[in-house]
């Protein structure tokens, strides 16, 4: 076989390892880290059913469907997003699968692009199911083939958990060939599938029994290894995922420190046990939370010294690096210049133009004549709304939460009680609370920004464009209280007006200002321009 | 040999273009390459940062130690100052003297110029000028790495060159054209120093 390389990002070595490995559907909803994964795939792999879903559990669902009819399927999602596929998750664990479903989540420590820095690998366990972690992107391209393998042969899907610096870093990656997709094969077995509480327990039971396969999985792995290995040592480290990179830095192996590499869960215990025997202290050193260190703690006893981020020999949150990892293995950071004095920080913004602009500009001005008001405002572009010169919104808190803690609220007699929310959160999970409000007559205000996109993520479609009225129509918001404006500074005073009236109205009314994100605009005119 | 780089500037300048020539040109030459990019919420204004890590030996971390950068290039001159705990005690700066004034308090245009020469070496031009008067105003990302062409040394300016053909070639000649132009220009500017 030739040696194919090529320069991939973390996420683009999981989708061509994913393509590689004969998947037949890619199920997504974007988030960063994740987004470039399900991009790739749809650009390089038209045999492989890849359109964004509407939410990560919709997404969950669909390639457990796939899994059913026998063939592989890929799930990508951000960390936040396994919140909302948790329900369909947990479940696929105890019907177990058909053909080969990997769930891959992309945690972002340090939250570089979220609200918080939960750890995946707690649901991986939670869910009593294998975790990957890859800690090179030739290891992300590797472990789908070898993942894909695993999860048929143990009738589970695994869970592959990668970092932001993994997914958006580049590295090369030998490629291998494309596997066949599997033919379509449905599991006519309803016992596994049909989840009442008799066969619920069987299928149950028997993902308690598989453990001790998980376990021996883990500690034959290829990818859980020991390197620069020592008889006696003061210091051993445990090295998760990605942390391995930074371990290795640091050169372990000039100073005698034995390393135990893990990149694949649960935890290889009698690795860990023999390494800890032959060392006076170890170090675990993992992104994300302290998942591994918790546990080694319980398995060496209170006695045993154990270092990490529960003891303070690293950082108690945020993402590692060479420096910080360096520093818990005894080596001090070299810096030549101190932190410049001439630096402030340079926050993001909404861009010249946006409609979203248009809209705080809007609701300032009307918000400003009702002292009371509170604006609940969502996830997207127009989260910016927060910061200057607009600092508009009072809450954001997750996908969709504007509008039923706007509701909430209302219930609780505030008022005016006004929700933002951007047109693919509103599908992603607003429709559910907007039924709530309109069962309950709920005196709110819900504005649905629409610029026709996804376009925090980067301008990906978005499921409910050309559909808002009829949904909200459908839903049972009154005809006459569904509005739609163009966002414009010409139309200031019609919009101040409409949502002067809506907040006026006493019950649930939907205002759409509507007009494409500038981003999407621009890049559709330059395609244009290169064609002609 | 071993070059760690990082690449800074503000959202929509056009750093992870100069990362994808560099790369490419590593990945031709067989040189070991990690680059990490930021990607996300920073695009909207915000700085924007790409580090690159060139070796002959394999390379380990994504990231880069401080005191470990061999060169920072930025669009930006505050942005540049702001990796500065990351630069390596005979590292260079090759940096855009143009300040990117989109927040309300962006320090004294002076101050950053003198804190940036009190490094050991410093290459400031004002790029965006250049690319305008030599009808590439679009290009300004790619005047400035002509200018750092030569401090990358694990890669030669030629290598880049021959790069830069390939990354642009599905643009079209009039693009790759006009971009080698705009590299030589930096590449020259900063011989005639
Ligand atoms: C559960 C969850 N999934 C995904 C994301 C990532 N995410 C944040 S904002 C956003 C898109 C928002 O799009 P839209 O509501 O249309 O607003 P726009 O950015 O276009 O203004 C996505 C996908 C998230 N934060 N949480």
């Amino acid at each position: 076989m030739t040696i194919n390389k090529r320069l991939l990002l973390g996420d683009e070595a999981v989708a061509q390892g994913a393509i590689d490995a004969g998947i037949s559907g890619v199920y997504a909803y974007p988030g960063t880290p994740s987004t470039e994964i399900t991009e790739y795939i749809q650009t390089h792999a038209k045999d492989v059913r890849s359109r964004w879903c509407t939410n990560e559990k919709t997404a969950m669902e669909a390639a457990l469907g796939m899994s059913y009819a026998g063939k592989r399927a890929l799930v990508c999602m951000k960390h936040v997003g396994m919140n909302v596929a948790a329900d369909a998750f947990v479940n696929s664990a105890i019907t177990g699968v058909n053909g080969g479903l990997i769930v891959l989540a992309a945690d972002d420590p340090s939250m570089h692009s979220s609200q918080n820095e939960q750890d995946s690998r707690f649901y991986g366990k939670f869910a009593m199911i294998p975790i990957l972690e890859p800690s090179s992107q030739q290891e992300a391209y590797d472990m789908m083939q070898y993942g894909f393998e695993l999860s048929e042969q143990l009738h589970l899907p695994v869970l592959m958990r990668v970092v932001t610096r993994l997914a958006h870093s580049r590295a090369d990656v030998e490629v291998g060939g494309k596997a066949e997709q599997n033919s379509l094969k449905p599991d006519n077995e309803r016992a596994h599938w049909v989840l009442l509480p008799g066969n619920a327990r069987r299928q149950y039971s028997s993902l308690v029994e598989k453990q001790s396969e998980l376990l021996d999985s883990a500690e034959q792995s290829p990818y859980n290894k020991m390197l620069c290995d020592a008889d006696r040592a003061e210091l051993g480290i445990v090295a998760c995922g990605i942390a391995y990179n930074y371990v290795m830095e640091n050169n372990p192996s000039a100073t005698g420190i034995p390393v135990l590499k893990v990149s694949q869960y649960p935890l290889p215990v009698a690795a860990i046990k023999a390494l800890a025997a032959k060392c006076k202290s170890l170090l675990v050193a993992e992104d994300g939370q302290p998942v591994v260190e918790e546990q080694v703690a319980a398995l060496l006893g209170a006695d045993y010294e154990l270092r990490g981020r529960f003891s303070g020999a690293l950082p108690r949150m945020g993402e590692l690096n060479p420096d910080n990892v360096g520093e818990a293995m005894g080596i001090a950071v070299k810096q030549s210049f101190s932190a410049a004095k001439n630096v402030v920080a340079r926050p993001p913004a909404l861009c010249q133009g946006c409609g979203h602009r248009d809209v705080y500009d809007a609701l300032n001005r009307v918000a400003a004549e009702y002292p009371n008001a509170r604006i609940f405002g969502d996830i997207g572009c127009y989260t910016l709304g927060a910061l200057p010169p607009f600092r508009a919104i009072d809450s954001c808190v997750d996908m969709g939460a504007s509008i039923t803690m706007a509701k909430g609220a209302a219930d609780a007699g505030l008022y005016p009680a006004i929700a933002v929310i951007g047109d693919s959160t509103f599908t992603h999970s607003g429709m559910t609370g907007l039924l709530d409000a309109v069962n309950d007559n709920s005196n709110i205000t819900v504005i649905i920004s629409d610029n026709l996109t996804t376009a925090m993520t980067g301008g990906q479609d978005s499921a409910g464009t050309n559909k808002f009225e009829a949904i909200c129509l459908g839903l049972g918001v009154e005809p006459s209280h569904v509005r739609v404006v163009v966002p414009l500074p010409k139309n200031m005073e019609e919009i101040t007006r409409v949502i002067r009236e809506e907040i006026e109205y006493k019950g649930v009314s939907v205002i759409i200002p509507r007009r494409e994100c500038i981003q999407t605009l621009n890049r559709k005119l330059r395609q244009k321009r290169a064609q002609n | 040999m071993k070059k760690d780089i990082i690449l800074a500037g503000v959202g929509g300048q056009g750093i992870l273009t100069i990362a994808t020539i560099i790369g490419e040109a590593a990945a031709k030459a067989g040189v070991n390459l990690k680059q990490a990019e930021v990607h996300g919420m920073s695009q909207r204004g915000g700085d924007v940062q790409s580090t690159l890590r060139l070796s002959t030996e394999p390379i380990y971390s994504d990231l880069i130690r401080e005191g470990s950068a061999d060169l920072i290039i930025s669009m930006e001159p505050m942005e540049a100052l702001r990796y500065v705990p990351y630069l390596v005690e005979q590292g260079w700066v090759v940096t855009s003297s143009h300040p990117y004034k989109n927040i309300p308090n962006y320090p004294d245009e002076q101050q950053i110029v003198e804190e940036l020469e009190s490094l050991p070496h410093t290459v400031m031009l004002p790029i965006e000028d250049l690319a305008r008067q030599n009808n590439m105003p679009k290009s300004a990302n790619v005047v400035l790495l002509g200018m750092a062409a030569r401090y990358i040394e694990i890669l030669s300016p030629e290598e880049l060159r021959e790069s830069i053909k390939r990354v642009f070639a599905s643009k079209g000649e009039a693009v790759v054209e006009m971009n080698l132009r705009a590299f030589d220009l930096g590449l020259n500017a900063q011989c005639a120093q």
